[in-house]
This record gives structure tokens, sequence and C-alpha cells, in this order.
């Protein structure tokens, strides 16, 4: 039953898989982070406090945030048709999912820099830093181990989405795990998929734990 | 007995690095208006320690915060060198904020930087290249001691290494003011000594006035060449170290110069007397010899050695006789040999 044609899908929606969970997390990623230290520098105890900024954002955030993926896959079809030109296959599956993903990454991102010591913070604008001193040189290196804990579990989350989107005309594994287990019942293929998704989101996650303890310099 | 004369020359003497002008900071919570600070009125001389003492939520910490504009004042202003703070733009603000260092009670280190990291961090901020910075972090480790853990994370030193590698931090730009907020509060006793060394040090060697902030009469009497007493946001009392010592005027003060278990609302004692002498002489003729020239008994409540700046004094706090006749004749005899000594009970 597991013949060559069939390895090869599997491998292909692997790999399918990997490049969409990967490019959608770099994007989500970076707008996150934007939207991350918007968040940080303009609350009201922020460096930079700018109390309607932050709100608006918030909400945004929280709006996106409360959109169930599948229907904001659809949703956003006209848009994506518009930035890469077709809406099925891996490019076009990366759009809804960094529009998704990007909010809940943002709240990740927040969190990890709401974690830096306000003392520390303080220490750097006594000395004379800047905005953006404080953002680079304090906020992001300071809560790099729990950025690069975020950012595992960021992109174990957008796996989860990739496979869903299987279901509305994205690549990977998950619309293999469509396509055949479920339009064709063949349950050996869904199980292998799984599998597969299994072992990937465990890869991720211990490369994160272990390149976030590696980056930790607080245990000695 | 006269005030004691510093043996150091005398710092101050080149007109003042800050000057704080009827400074007021009110916090709004909530509906409610809240006056951490309130008419503040400070000359801090250069080349000086000075001293900021209170109970915890007294206002210290905001007061000192206003200096270098954390927390901008509501009321007055805060001149540094002639600078107006509160005028400035935000850019000259940080370059302003240079010439004043700062230390924390909680250090407040990189901590995911090496001590020497962490030093070159101000002077990787106005731009200094890596080398240079480099160089001059080292040279900052090693003043206060610490060249060899110049590798070492924070989290691989002790309170008081870290206190050094935030001092080395502080004074890596070449500030002129030195601003520290309870620096030494989280330290052991040892360790406070030796910090306050390396504080006194840097004052005497490299002229650089410090502002110090502590809840401890202590480190005042250590280093402090004048003090300022803060109670409830406003200033009870300020002066040099050892006036406030001798003639304390307020009771705040009067508080401070002696032990909390000596306080009136802990004990019920009259005519309690506070004796200050001399600390080289020691304590047994100075008291042996009041009693047998009076003739009269004395009950010691209390008896200790203070360090003021770099002098010992003696003082005791006694509970003379009911009799008024015999209370003055001990209080002659005291006026007579140049021993200190005033009421205690009125605290
Ligand atoms: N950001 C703030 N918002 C509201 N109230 C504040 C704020 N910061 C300080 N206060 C209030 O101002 C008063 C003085 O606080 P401050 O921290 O200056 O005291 P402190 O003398 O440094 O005390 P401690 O010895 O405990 O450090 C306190 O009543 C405190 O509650
Ligand atoms: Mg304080």
């Amino acid at each position: 039953m597991f013949n060559e044609a069939l390895v090869e899908l599997l491998w292909e929606g692997t790999v399918d898989t990997i490049y969409m969970t990967l490019v959608s997390t770099f994007f989500s990623y970076v707008f996150g982070m934007v939207m991350a230290m918007v968040l940080v520098i303009t609350r009201s105890d922020g460096i930079r406090p700018q109390p309607v900024v932050f709100r608006v954002l918030d909400v945004l955030v929280n709006l996106t945030r409360s959109f169930p993926f599948l229907i904001l896959m659809i949703a956003v079809i006209p848009f994506t048709r518009w930035v890469v030109g077709t809406t099925i296959g891996n490019n076009a599956t990366v759009v809804p999912l960094v529009i998704a993903a990007a909010p809940f990454v943002a709240r990740l991102i927040e969190q990890s820099l709401l974690e830096v010591d306000k003392g520390v913070i303080e220490a750097a604008q006594s000395m004379g830093a800047s905005t953006w001193q404080i953002l680079w040189k304090v906020y992001l290196p300071e809560a790099r181990p729990s950025l690069i804990n975020g950012s595992a579990i960021a992109a174990t989350t957008i796996l989860g989405y990739s496979a869903m989107s299987g279901a509305v005309g994205g690549g990977g594994l998950g619309k293999l795990a469509i396509m055949y287990g479920y339009n064709r019942y063949q349950t050996d293929i869904m199980f292998a998929t799984v599998v597969l998704l299994i072992v990937i989101v465990q890869v991720l996650q211990s490369f994160g734990d272990w390149a976030t303890r590696k980056s930790d310099k607080r245990n000695g | 007995m006269s005030e004691q004369n510093r043996t150091e020359s005398e710092p101050g003497t080149a007109g003042p690095i800050i000057a704080i002008e009827n400074l007021g900071k009110k916090f709004v919570v909530g509906k409610t208006e809240v006056y951490a600070l309130r008419n503040i009125s400070l000359t801090i001389e250069k080349g000086e320690i000075f001293g900021i003492i209170g109970r915890s939520g007294a206002g210290k910490s905001t007061l000192v915060r206003c200096i270098n504009m954390l927390e901008p004042p509501t009321e007055g202003r805060v001149l540094f060198e002639g600078r107006d703070m509160g005028a400035l733009s935000k850019a000259e603000l940080n370059i302003v904020r240079r010439s004043m260092g700062m230390i924390f009670q909680q250090f407040n280190l990189l901590m995911q930087r090496t001590a020497l990291d962490n030093v070159c961090f101000p002077l990787e901020l106005s731009g200094m290249s890596r080398e240079t910075a480099r160089k001059r972090a080292m040279e900052m480790l090693d003043l206060v001691g610490l060249s060899a853990r110049a590798k070492a994370y924070p989290s691989q030193l002790s309170g008081g290494q870290k206190q050094r590698v935030a001092i080395a931090r502080a004074l890596a730009p070449s500030p002129k003011a030195l601003l520290c907020d309870e620096a030494t509060s989280a330290l052991d006793p040892e360790t406070t000594d030796s910090i306050l060394a390396l504080i006194r040090q840097i004052n005497r060697e490299m002229g650089i006035t410090a502002v110090v902030i502590t809840h401890e009469m202590d480190v005042i009497e250590k280093i402090c060449h004048k003090v300022a007493i803060i109670s409830k946001g406003v200033i009870a009392e300020t002066g040099r170290v050892n006036q406030v010592f001798f003639h304390p005027k307020s009771d705040i003060a009067r508080r401070l110069v002696v032990p909390e278990a000596l306080h009136p609302d802990k004990m019920v004692v009259d005519h309690l007397y506070r004796l200050i002498f001399d600390g080289q002489s020691s304590y047994e003729p100075v008291l042996a010899n009041l009693i047998l020239a009076c003739g009269q008994p004395v009950n010691v409540m209390y008896a200790s050695t203070r360090d003021i700046g770099g002098t010992a004094f003696g003082q005791m706090v006694l509970q003379f006789p009911d009799d008024p006749a015999a209370r003055q004749k001990i209080l002659d005899y005291a006026a007579e040999n140049l021993i200190y000594i005033e009421e205690f009970s009125r605290v």
C-alpha cells in the first residue's frame, strides 16, 4: 500500500507544509514584531505612552484574533488573489496564514517584551538611551530566550493552521489528509500525515526549547 | 562639645551642581490625586555626598527620579549645572543624563550581557567604537575591583559584585554626579560597608558629586556630608550631617539618631537624656566620672559608637533621677566637661 508514488506524495506534502510554516512564521513574526513593539512602547506605562495608538492597535489585534481561521481564509480570498495572483497552492496559503497568525504572534512577542524587568528599562533611560536604543539594545536582547520560545510556539500553531487550510485549497499535508483521508477514506494516508505532523511539531518544539535554554544567560 | 570638623578637605565650595526649586510631584491614581512630593527645595554643591533619608513611602525614590526626569515633576524645577532639566528637548535630556549616573537597589543590570558588556552599554549608546568602549569598560571594572569577572554574567555574580558592575557602568561615561537609590539596601552589612567605601572613594578621587538615598541613618553617618530628611513628601530638616546628628531639630531627625526601641511610643520612661562624646575616650570614664562627680545614679538605656564621616562618637541614652535639682547637677557637670547633652524624652 505504501508504494513509491505515495511516499513521493507524502514527501512533497511534508516539504510544502514546512515551506508554508516557515515562510508564514517569518512574515507573521515581522508584522507581529512591529505591532508588539508599538503596543509595548505606547501602553500607559510604556516608554512612549500614546493611549489612542495603543487602544486602536489593541482592539485591532483582538478583533483579528477572534476570527476563526477557516472563515478568515475565505474572507481574504480577494486579497490573497491580489497579492499572489492565485487562491490555491502554497503561496496562496501563506497570505491568510500571515494575516491570522501575525496578531497572535504580536501578543506572544508583547508578552515576552513585557517580561523584561522595568528596572532595566529605567536604568537604560537614566543613561540617556533613546526609544530606539531601548528597543534594540534592551527589550529585544533581554527578551531573547522568551522570544525564541515564543517563535517555536508560533511556528507550531501556524503549522496547525496550514494543515487546516488544506480544506479550502491550501497545500501540504493538510491537503493530503483531506483528499485521501476524508474524501477517499484512505485512513492509512491520513494516519501517515498525522504522524508526520506530530513529528514536525516535536522537532520544532524541541529545537525551540534547546535554543531557548542555550540563549538564556540568567541561569548561570 | 563643638562639632567635629572633617579631616578631609571641605567639598562643596565650587558652587551648586543640582538645585531643586519648589519641586512638587502629584500622581493621579484613578480619580484621586496623591502628592508624593511638596515644595522641595535643595541645593547640592559640587563634590559633596548629599544624603536623603526617610521612611518607606516618604518620597525618596520619587525625588531622585525627578532629578534626572525619569519622573517629570508637576511643580517647580530642577537645575543641573544651571540648566533647567524640564525645559530640555528629549534629545538634549538624553545627553544631559549621560552626565548623571544612576545606581539602584536591584542593580538593574542587563541579564543577557556579561559584566564587561554591561559597562560598555552606556558607551555604545553614545556611539563610542567597540574597542574604545571595551578598553574604557575594562578600566572601570578594574576600578571597582572586578576585572577578573569581566566575562561573567550577572546571574553568576553576588549582590555586592552586581552593584560594583552597576557602579562601573554608571561611571563609564564620566558622569559629574552619581544618583544612588537605596544602593546598599539589598546587601548585607559588610558588603554595604564596602560599597559605601567605594562611593566615598569615587567621590574623593574623581570629584563626583553623589546623591545617596537611604532609609538607614548608618549610611548617612558613614559617607554623607549633608543630609536632607524627608517625611511624607516634605523636607523636615536639612543640614550638615554632624549638625543634624548633634542638634536634631525635627521629631523625625531625633528619631533617626537613636534606635527604634527608644522611641517614646515604645518606651514610657521620663527624664531621658542623650549624651554625645568623643568616641576615642571609652564609655566607662565618661559615665563613671559623671556619676562620681555628681553622686547621682543614672540608668543606661542605650550606648553605642557611631561612625560619622569617619570619626567615632560615643552616644548614650541615660535615664536621670526624678529630683530636678539632681538632674540640674548632672547637666551642669556635663556643660563644664564639654559633654554634649540634650533632653530626649520629648521626642
Ligand atoms: N507611579 C506612581 N503612581 C502613584 N503613586 C506613586 C507612584 N510612585 C510613587 N507613588 C507614591 O508616592 C509616594 C512616595 O513613593 P516613593 O517610591 O518615592 O517612596 P520611597 O521613599 O522611595 O519609599 P521606599 O523606601 O519604600 O522605596 C508613595 O506614597 C507612593 O505610593
Ligand atoms: Mg524608594
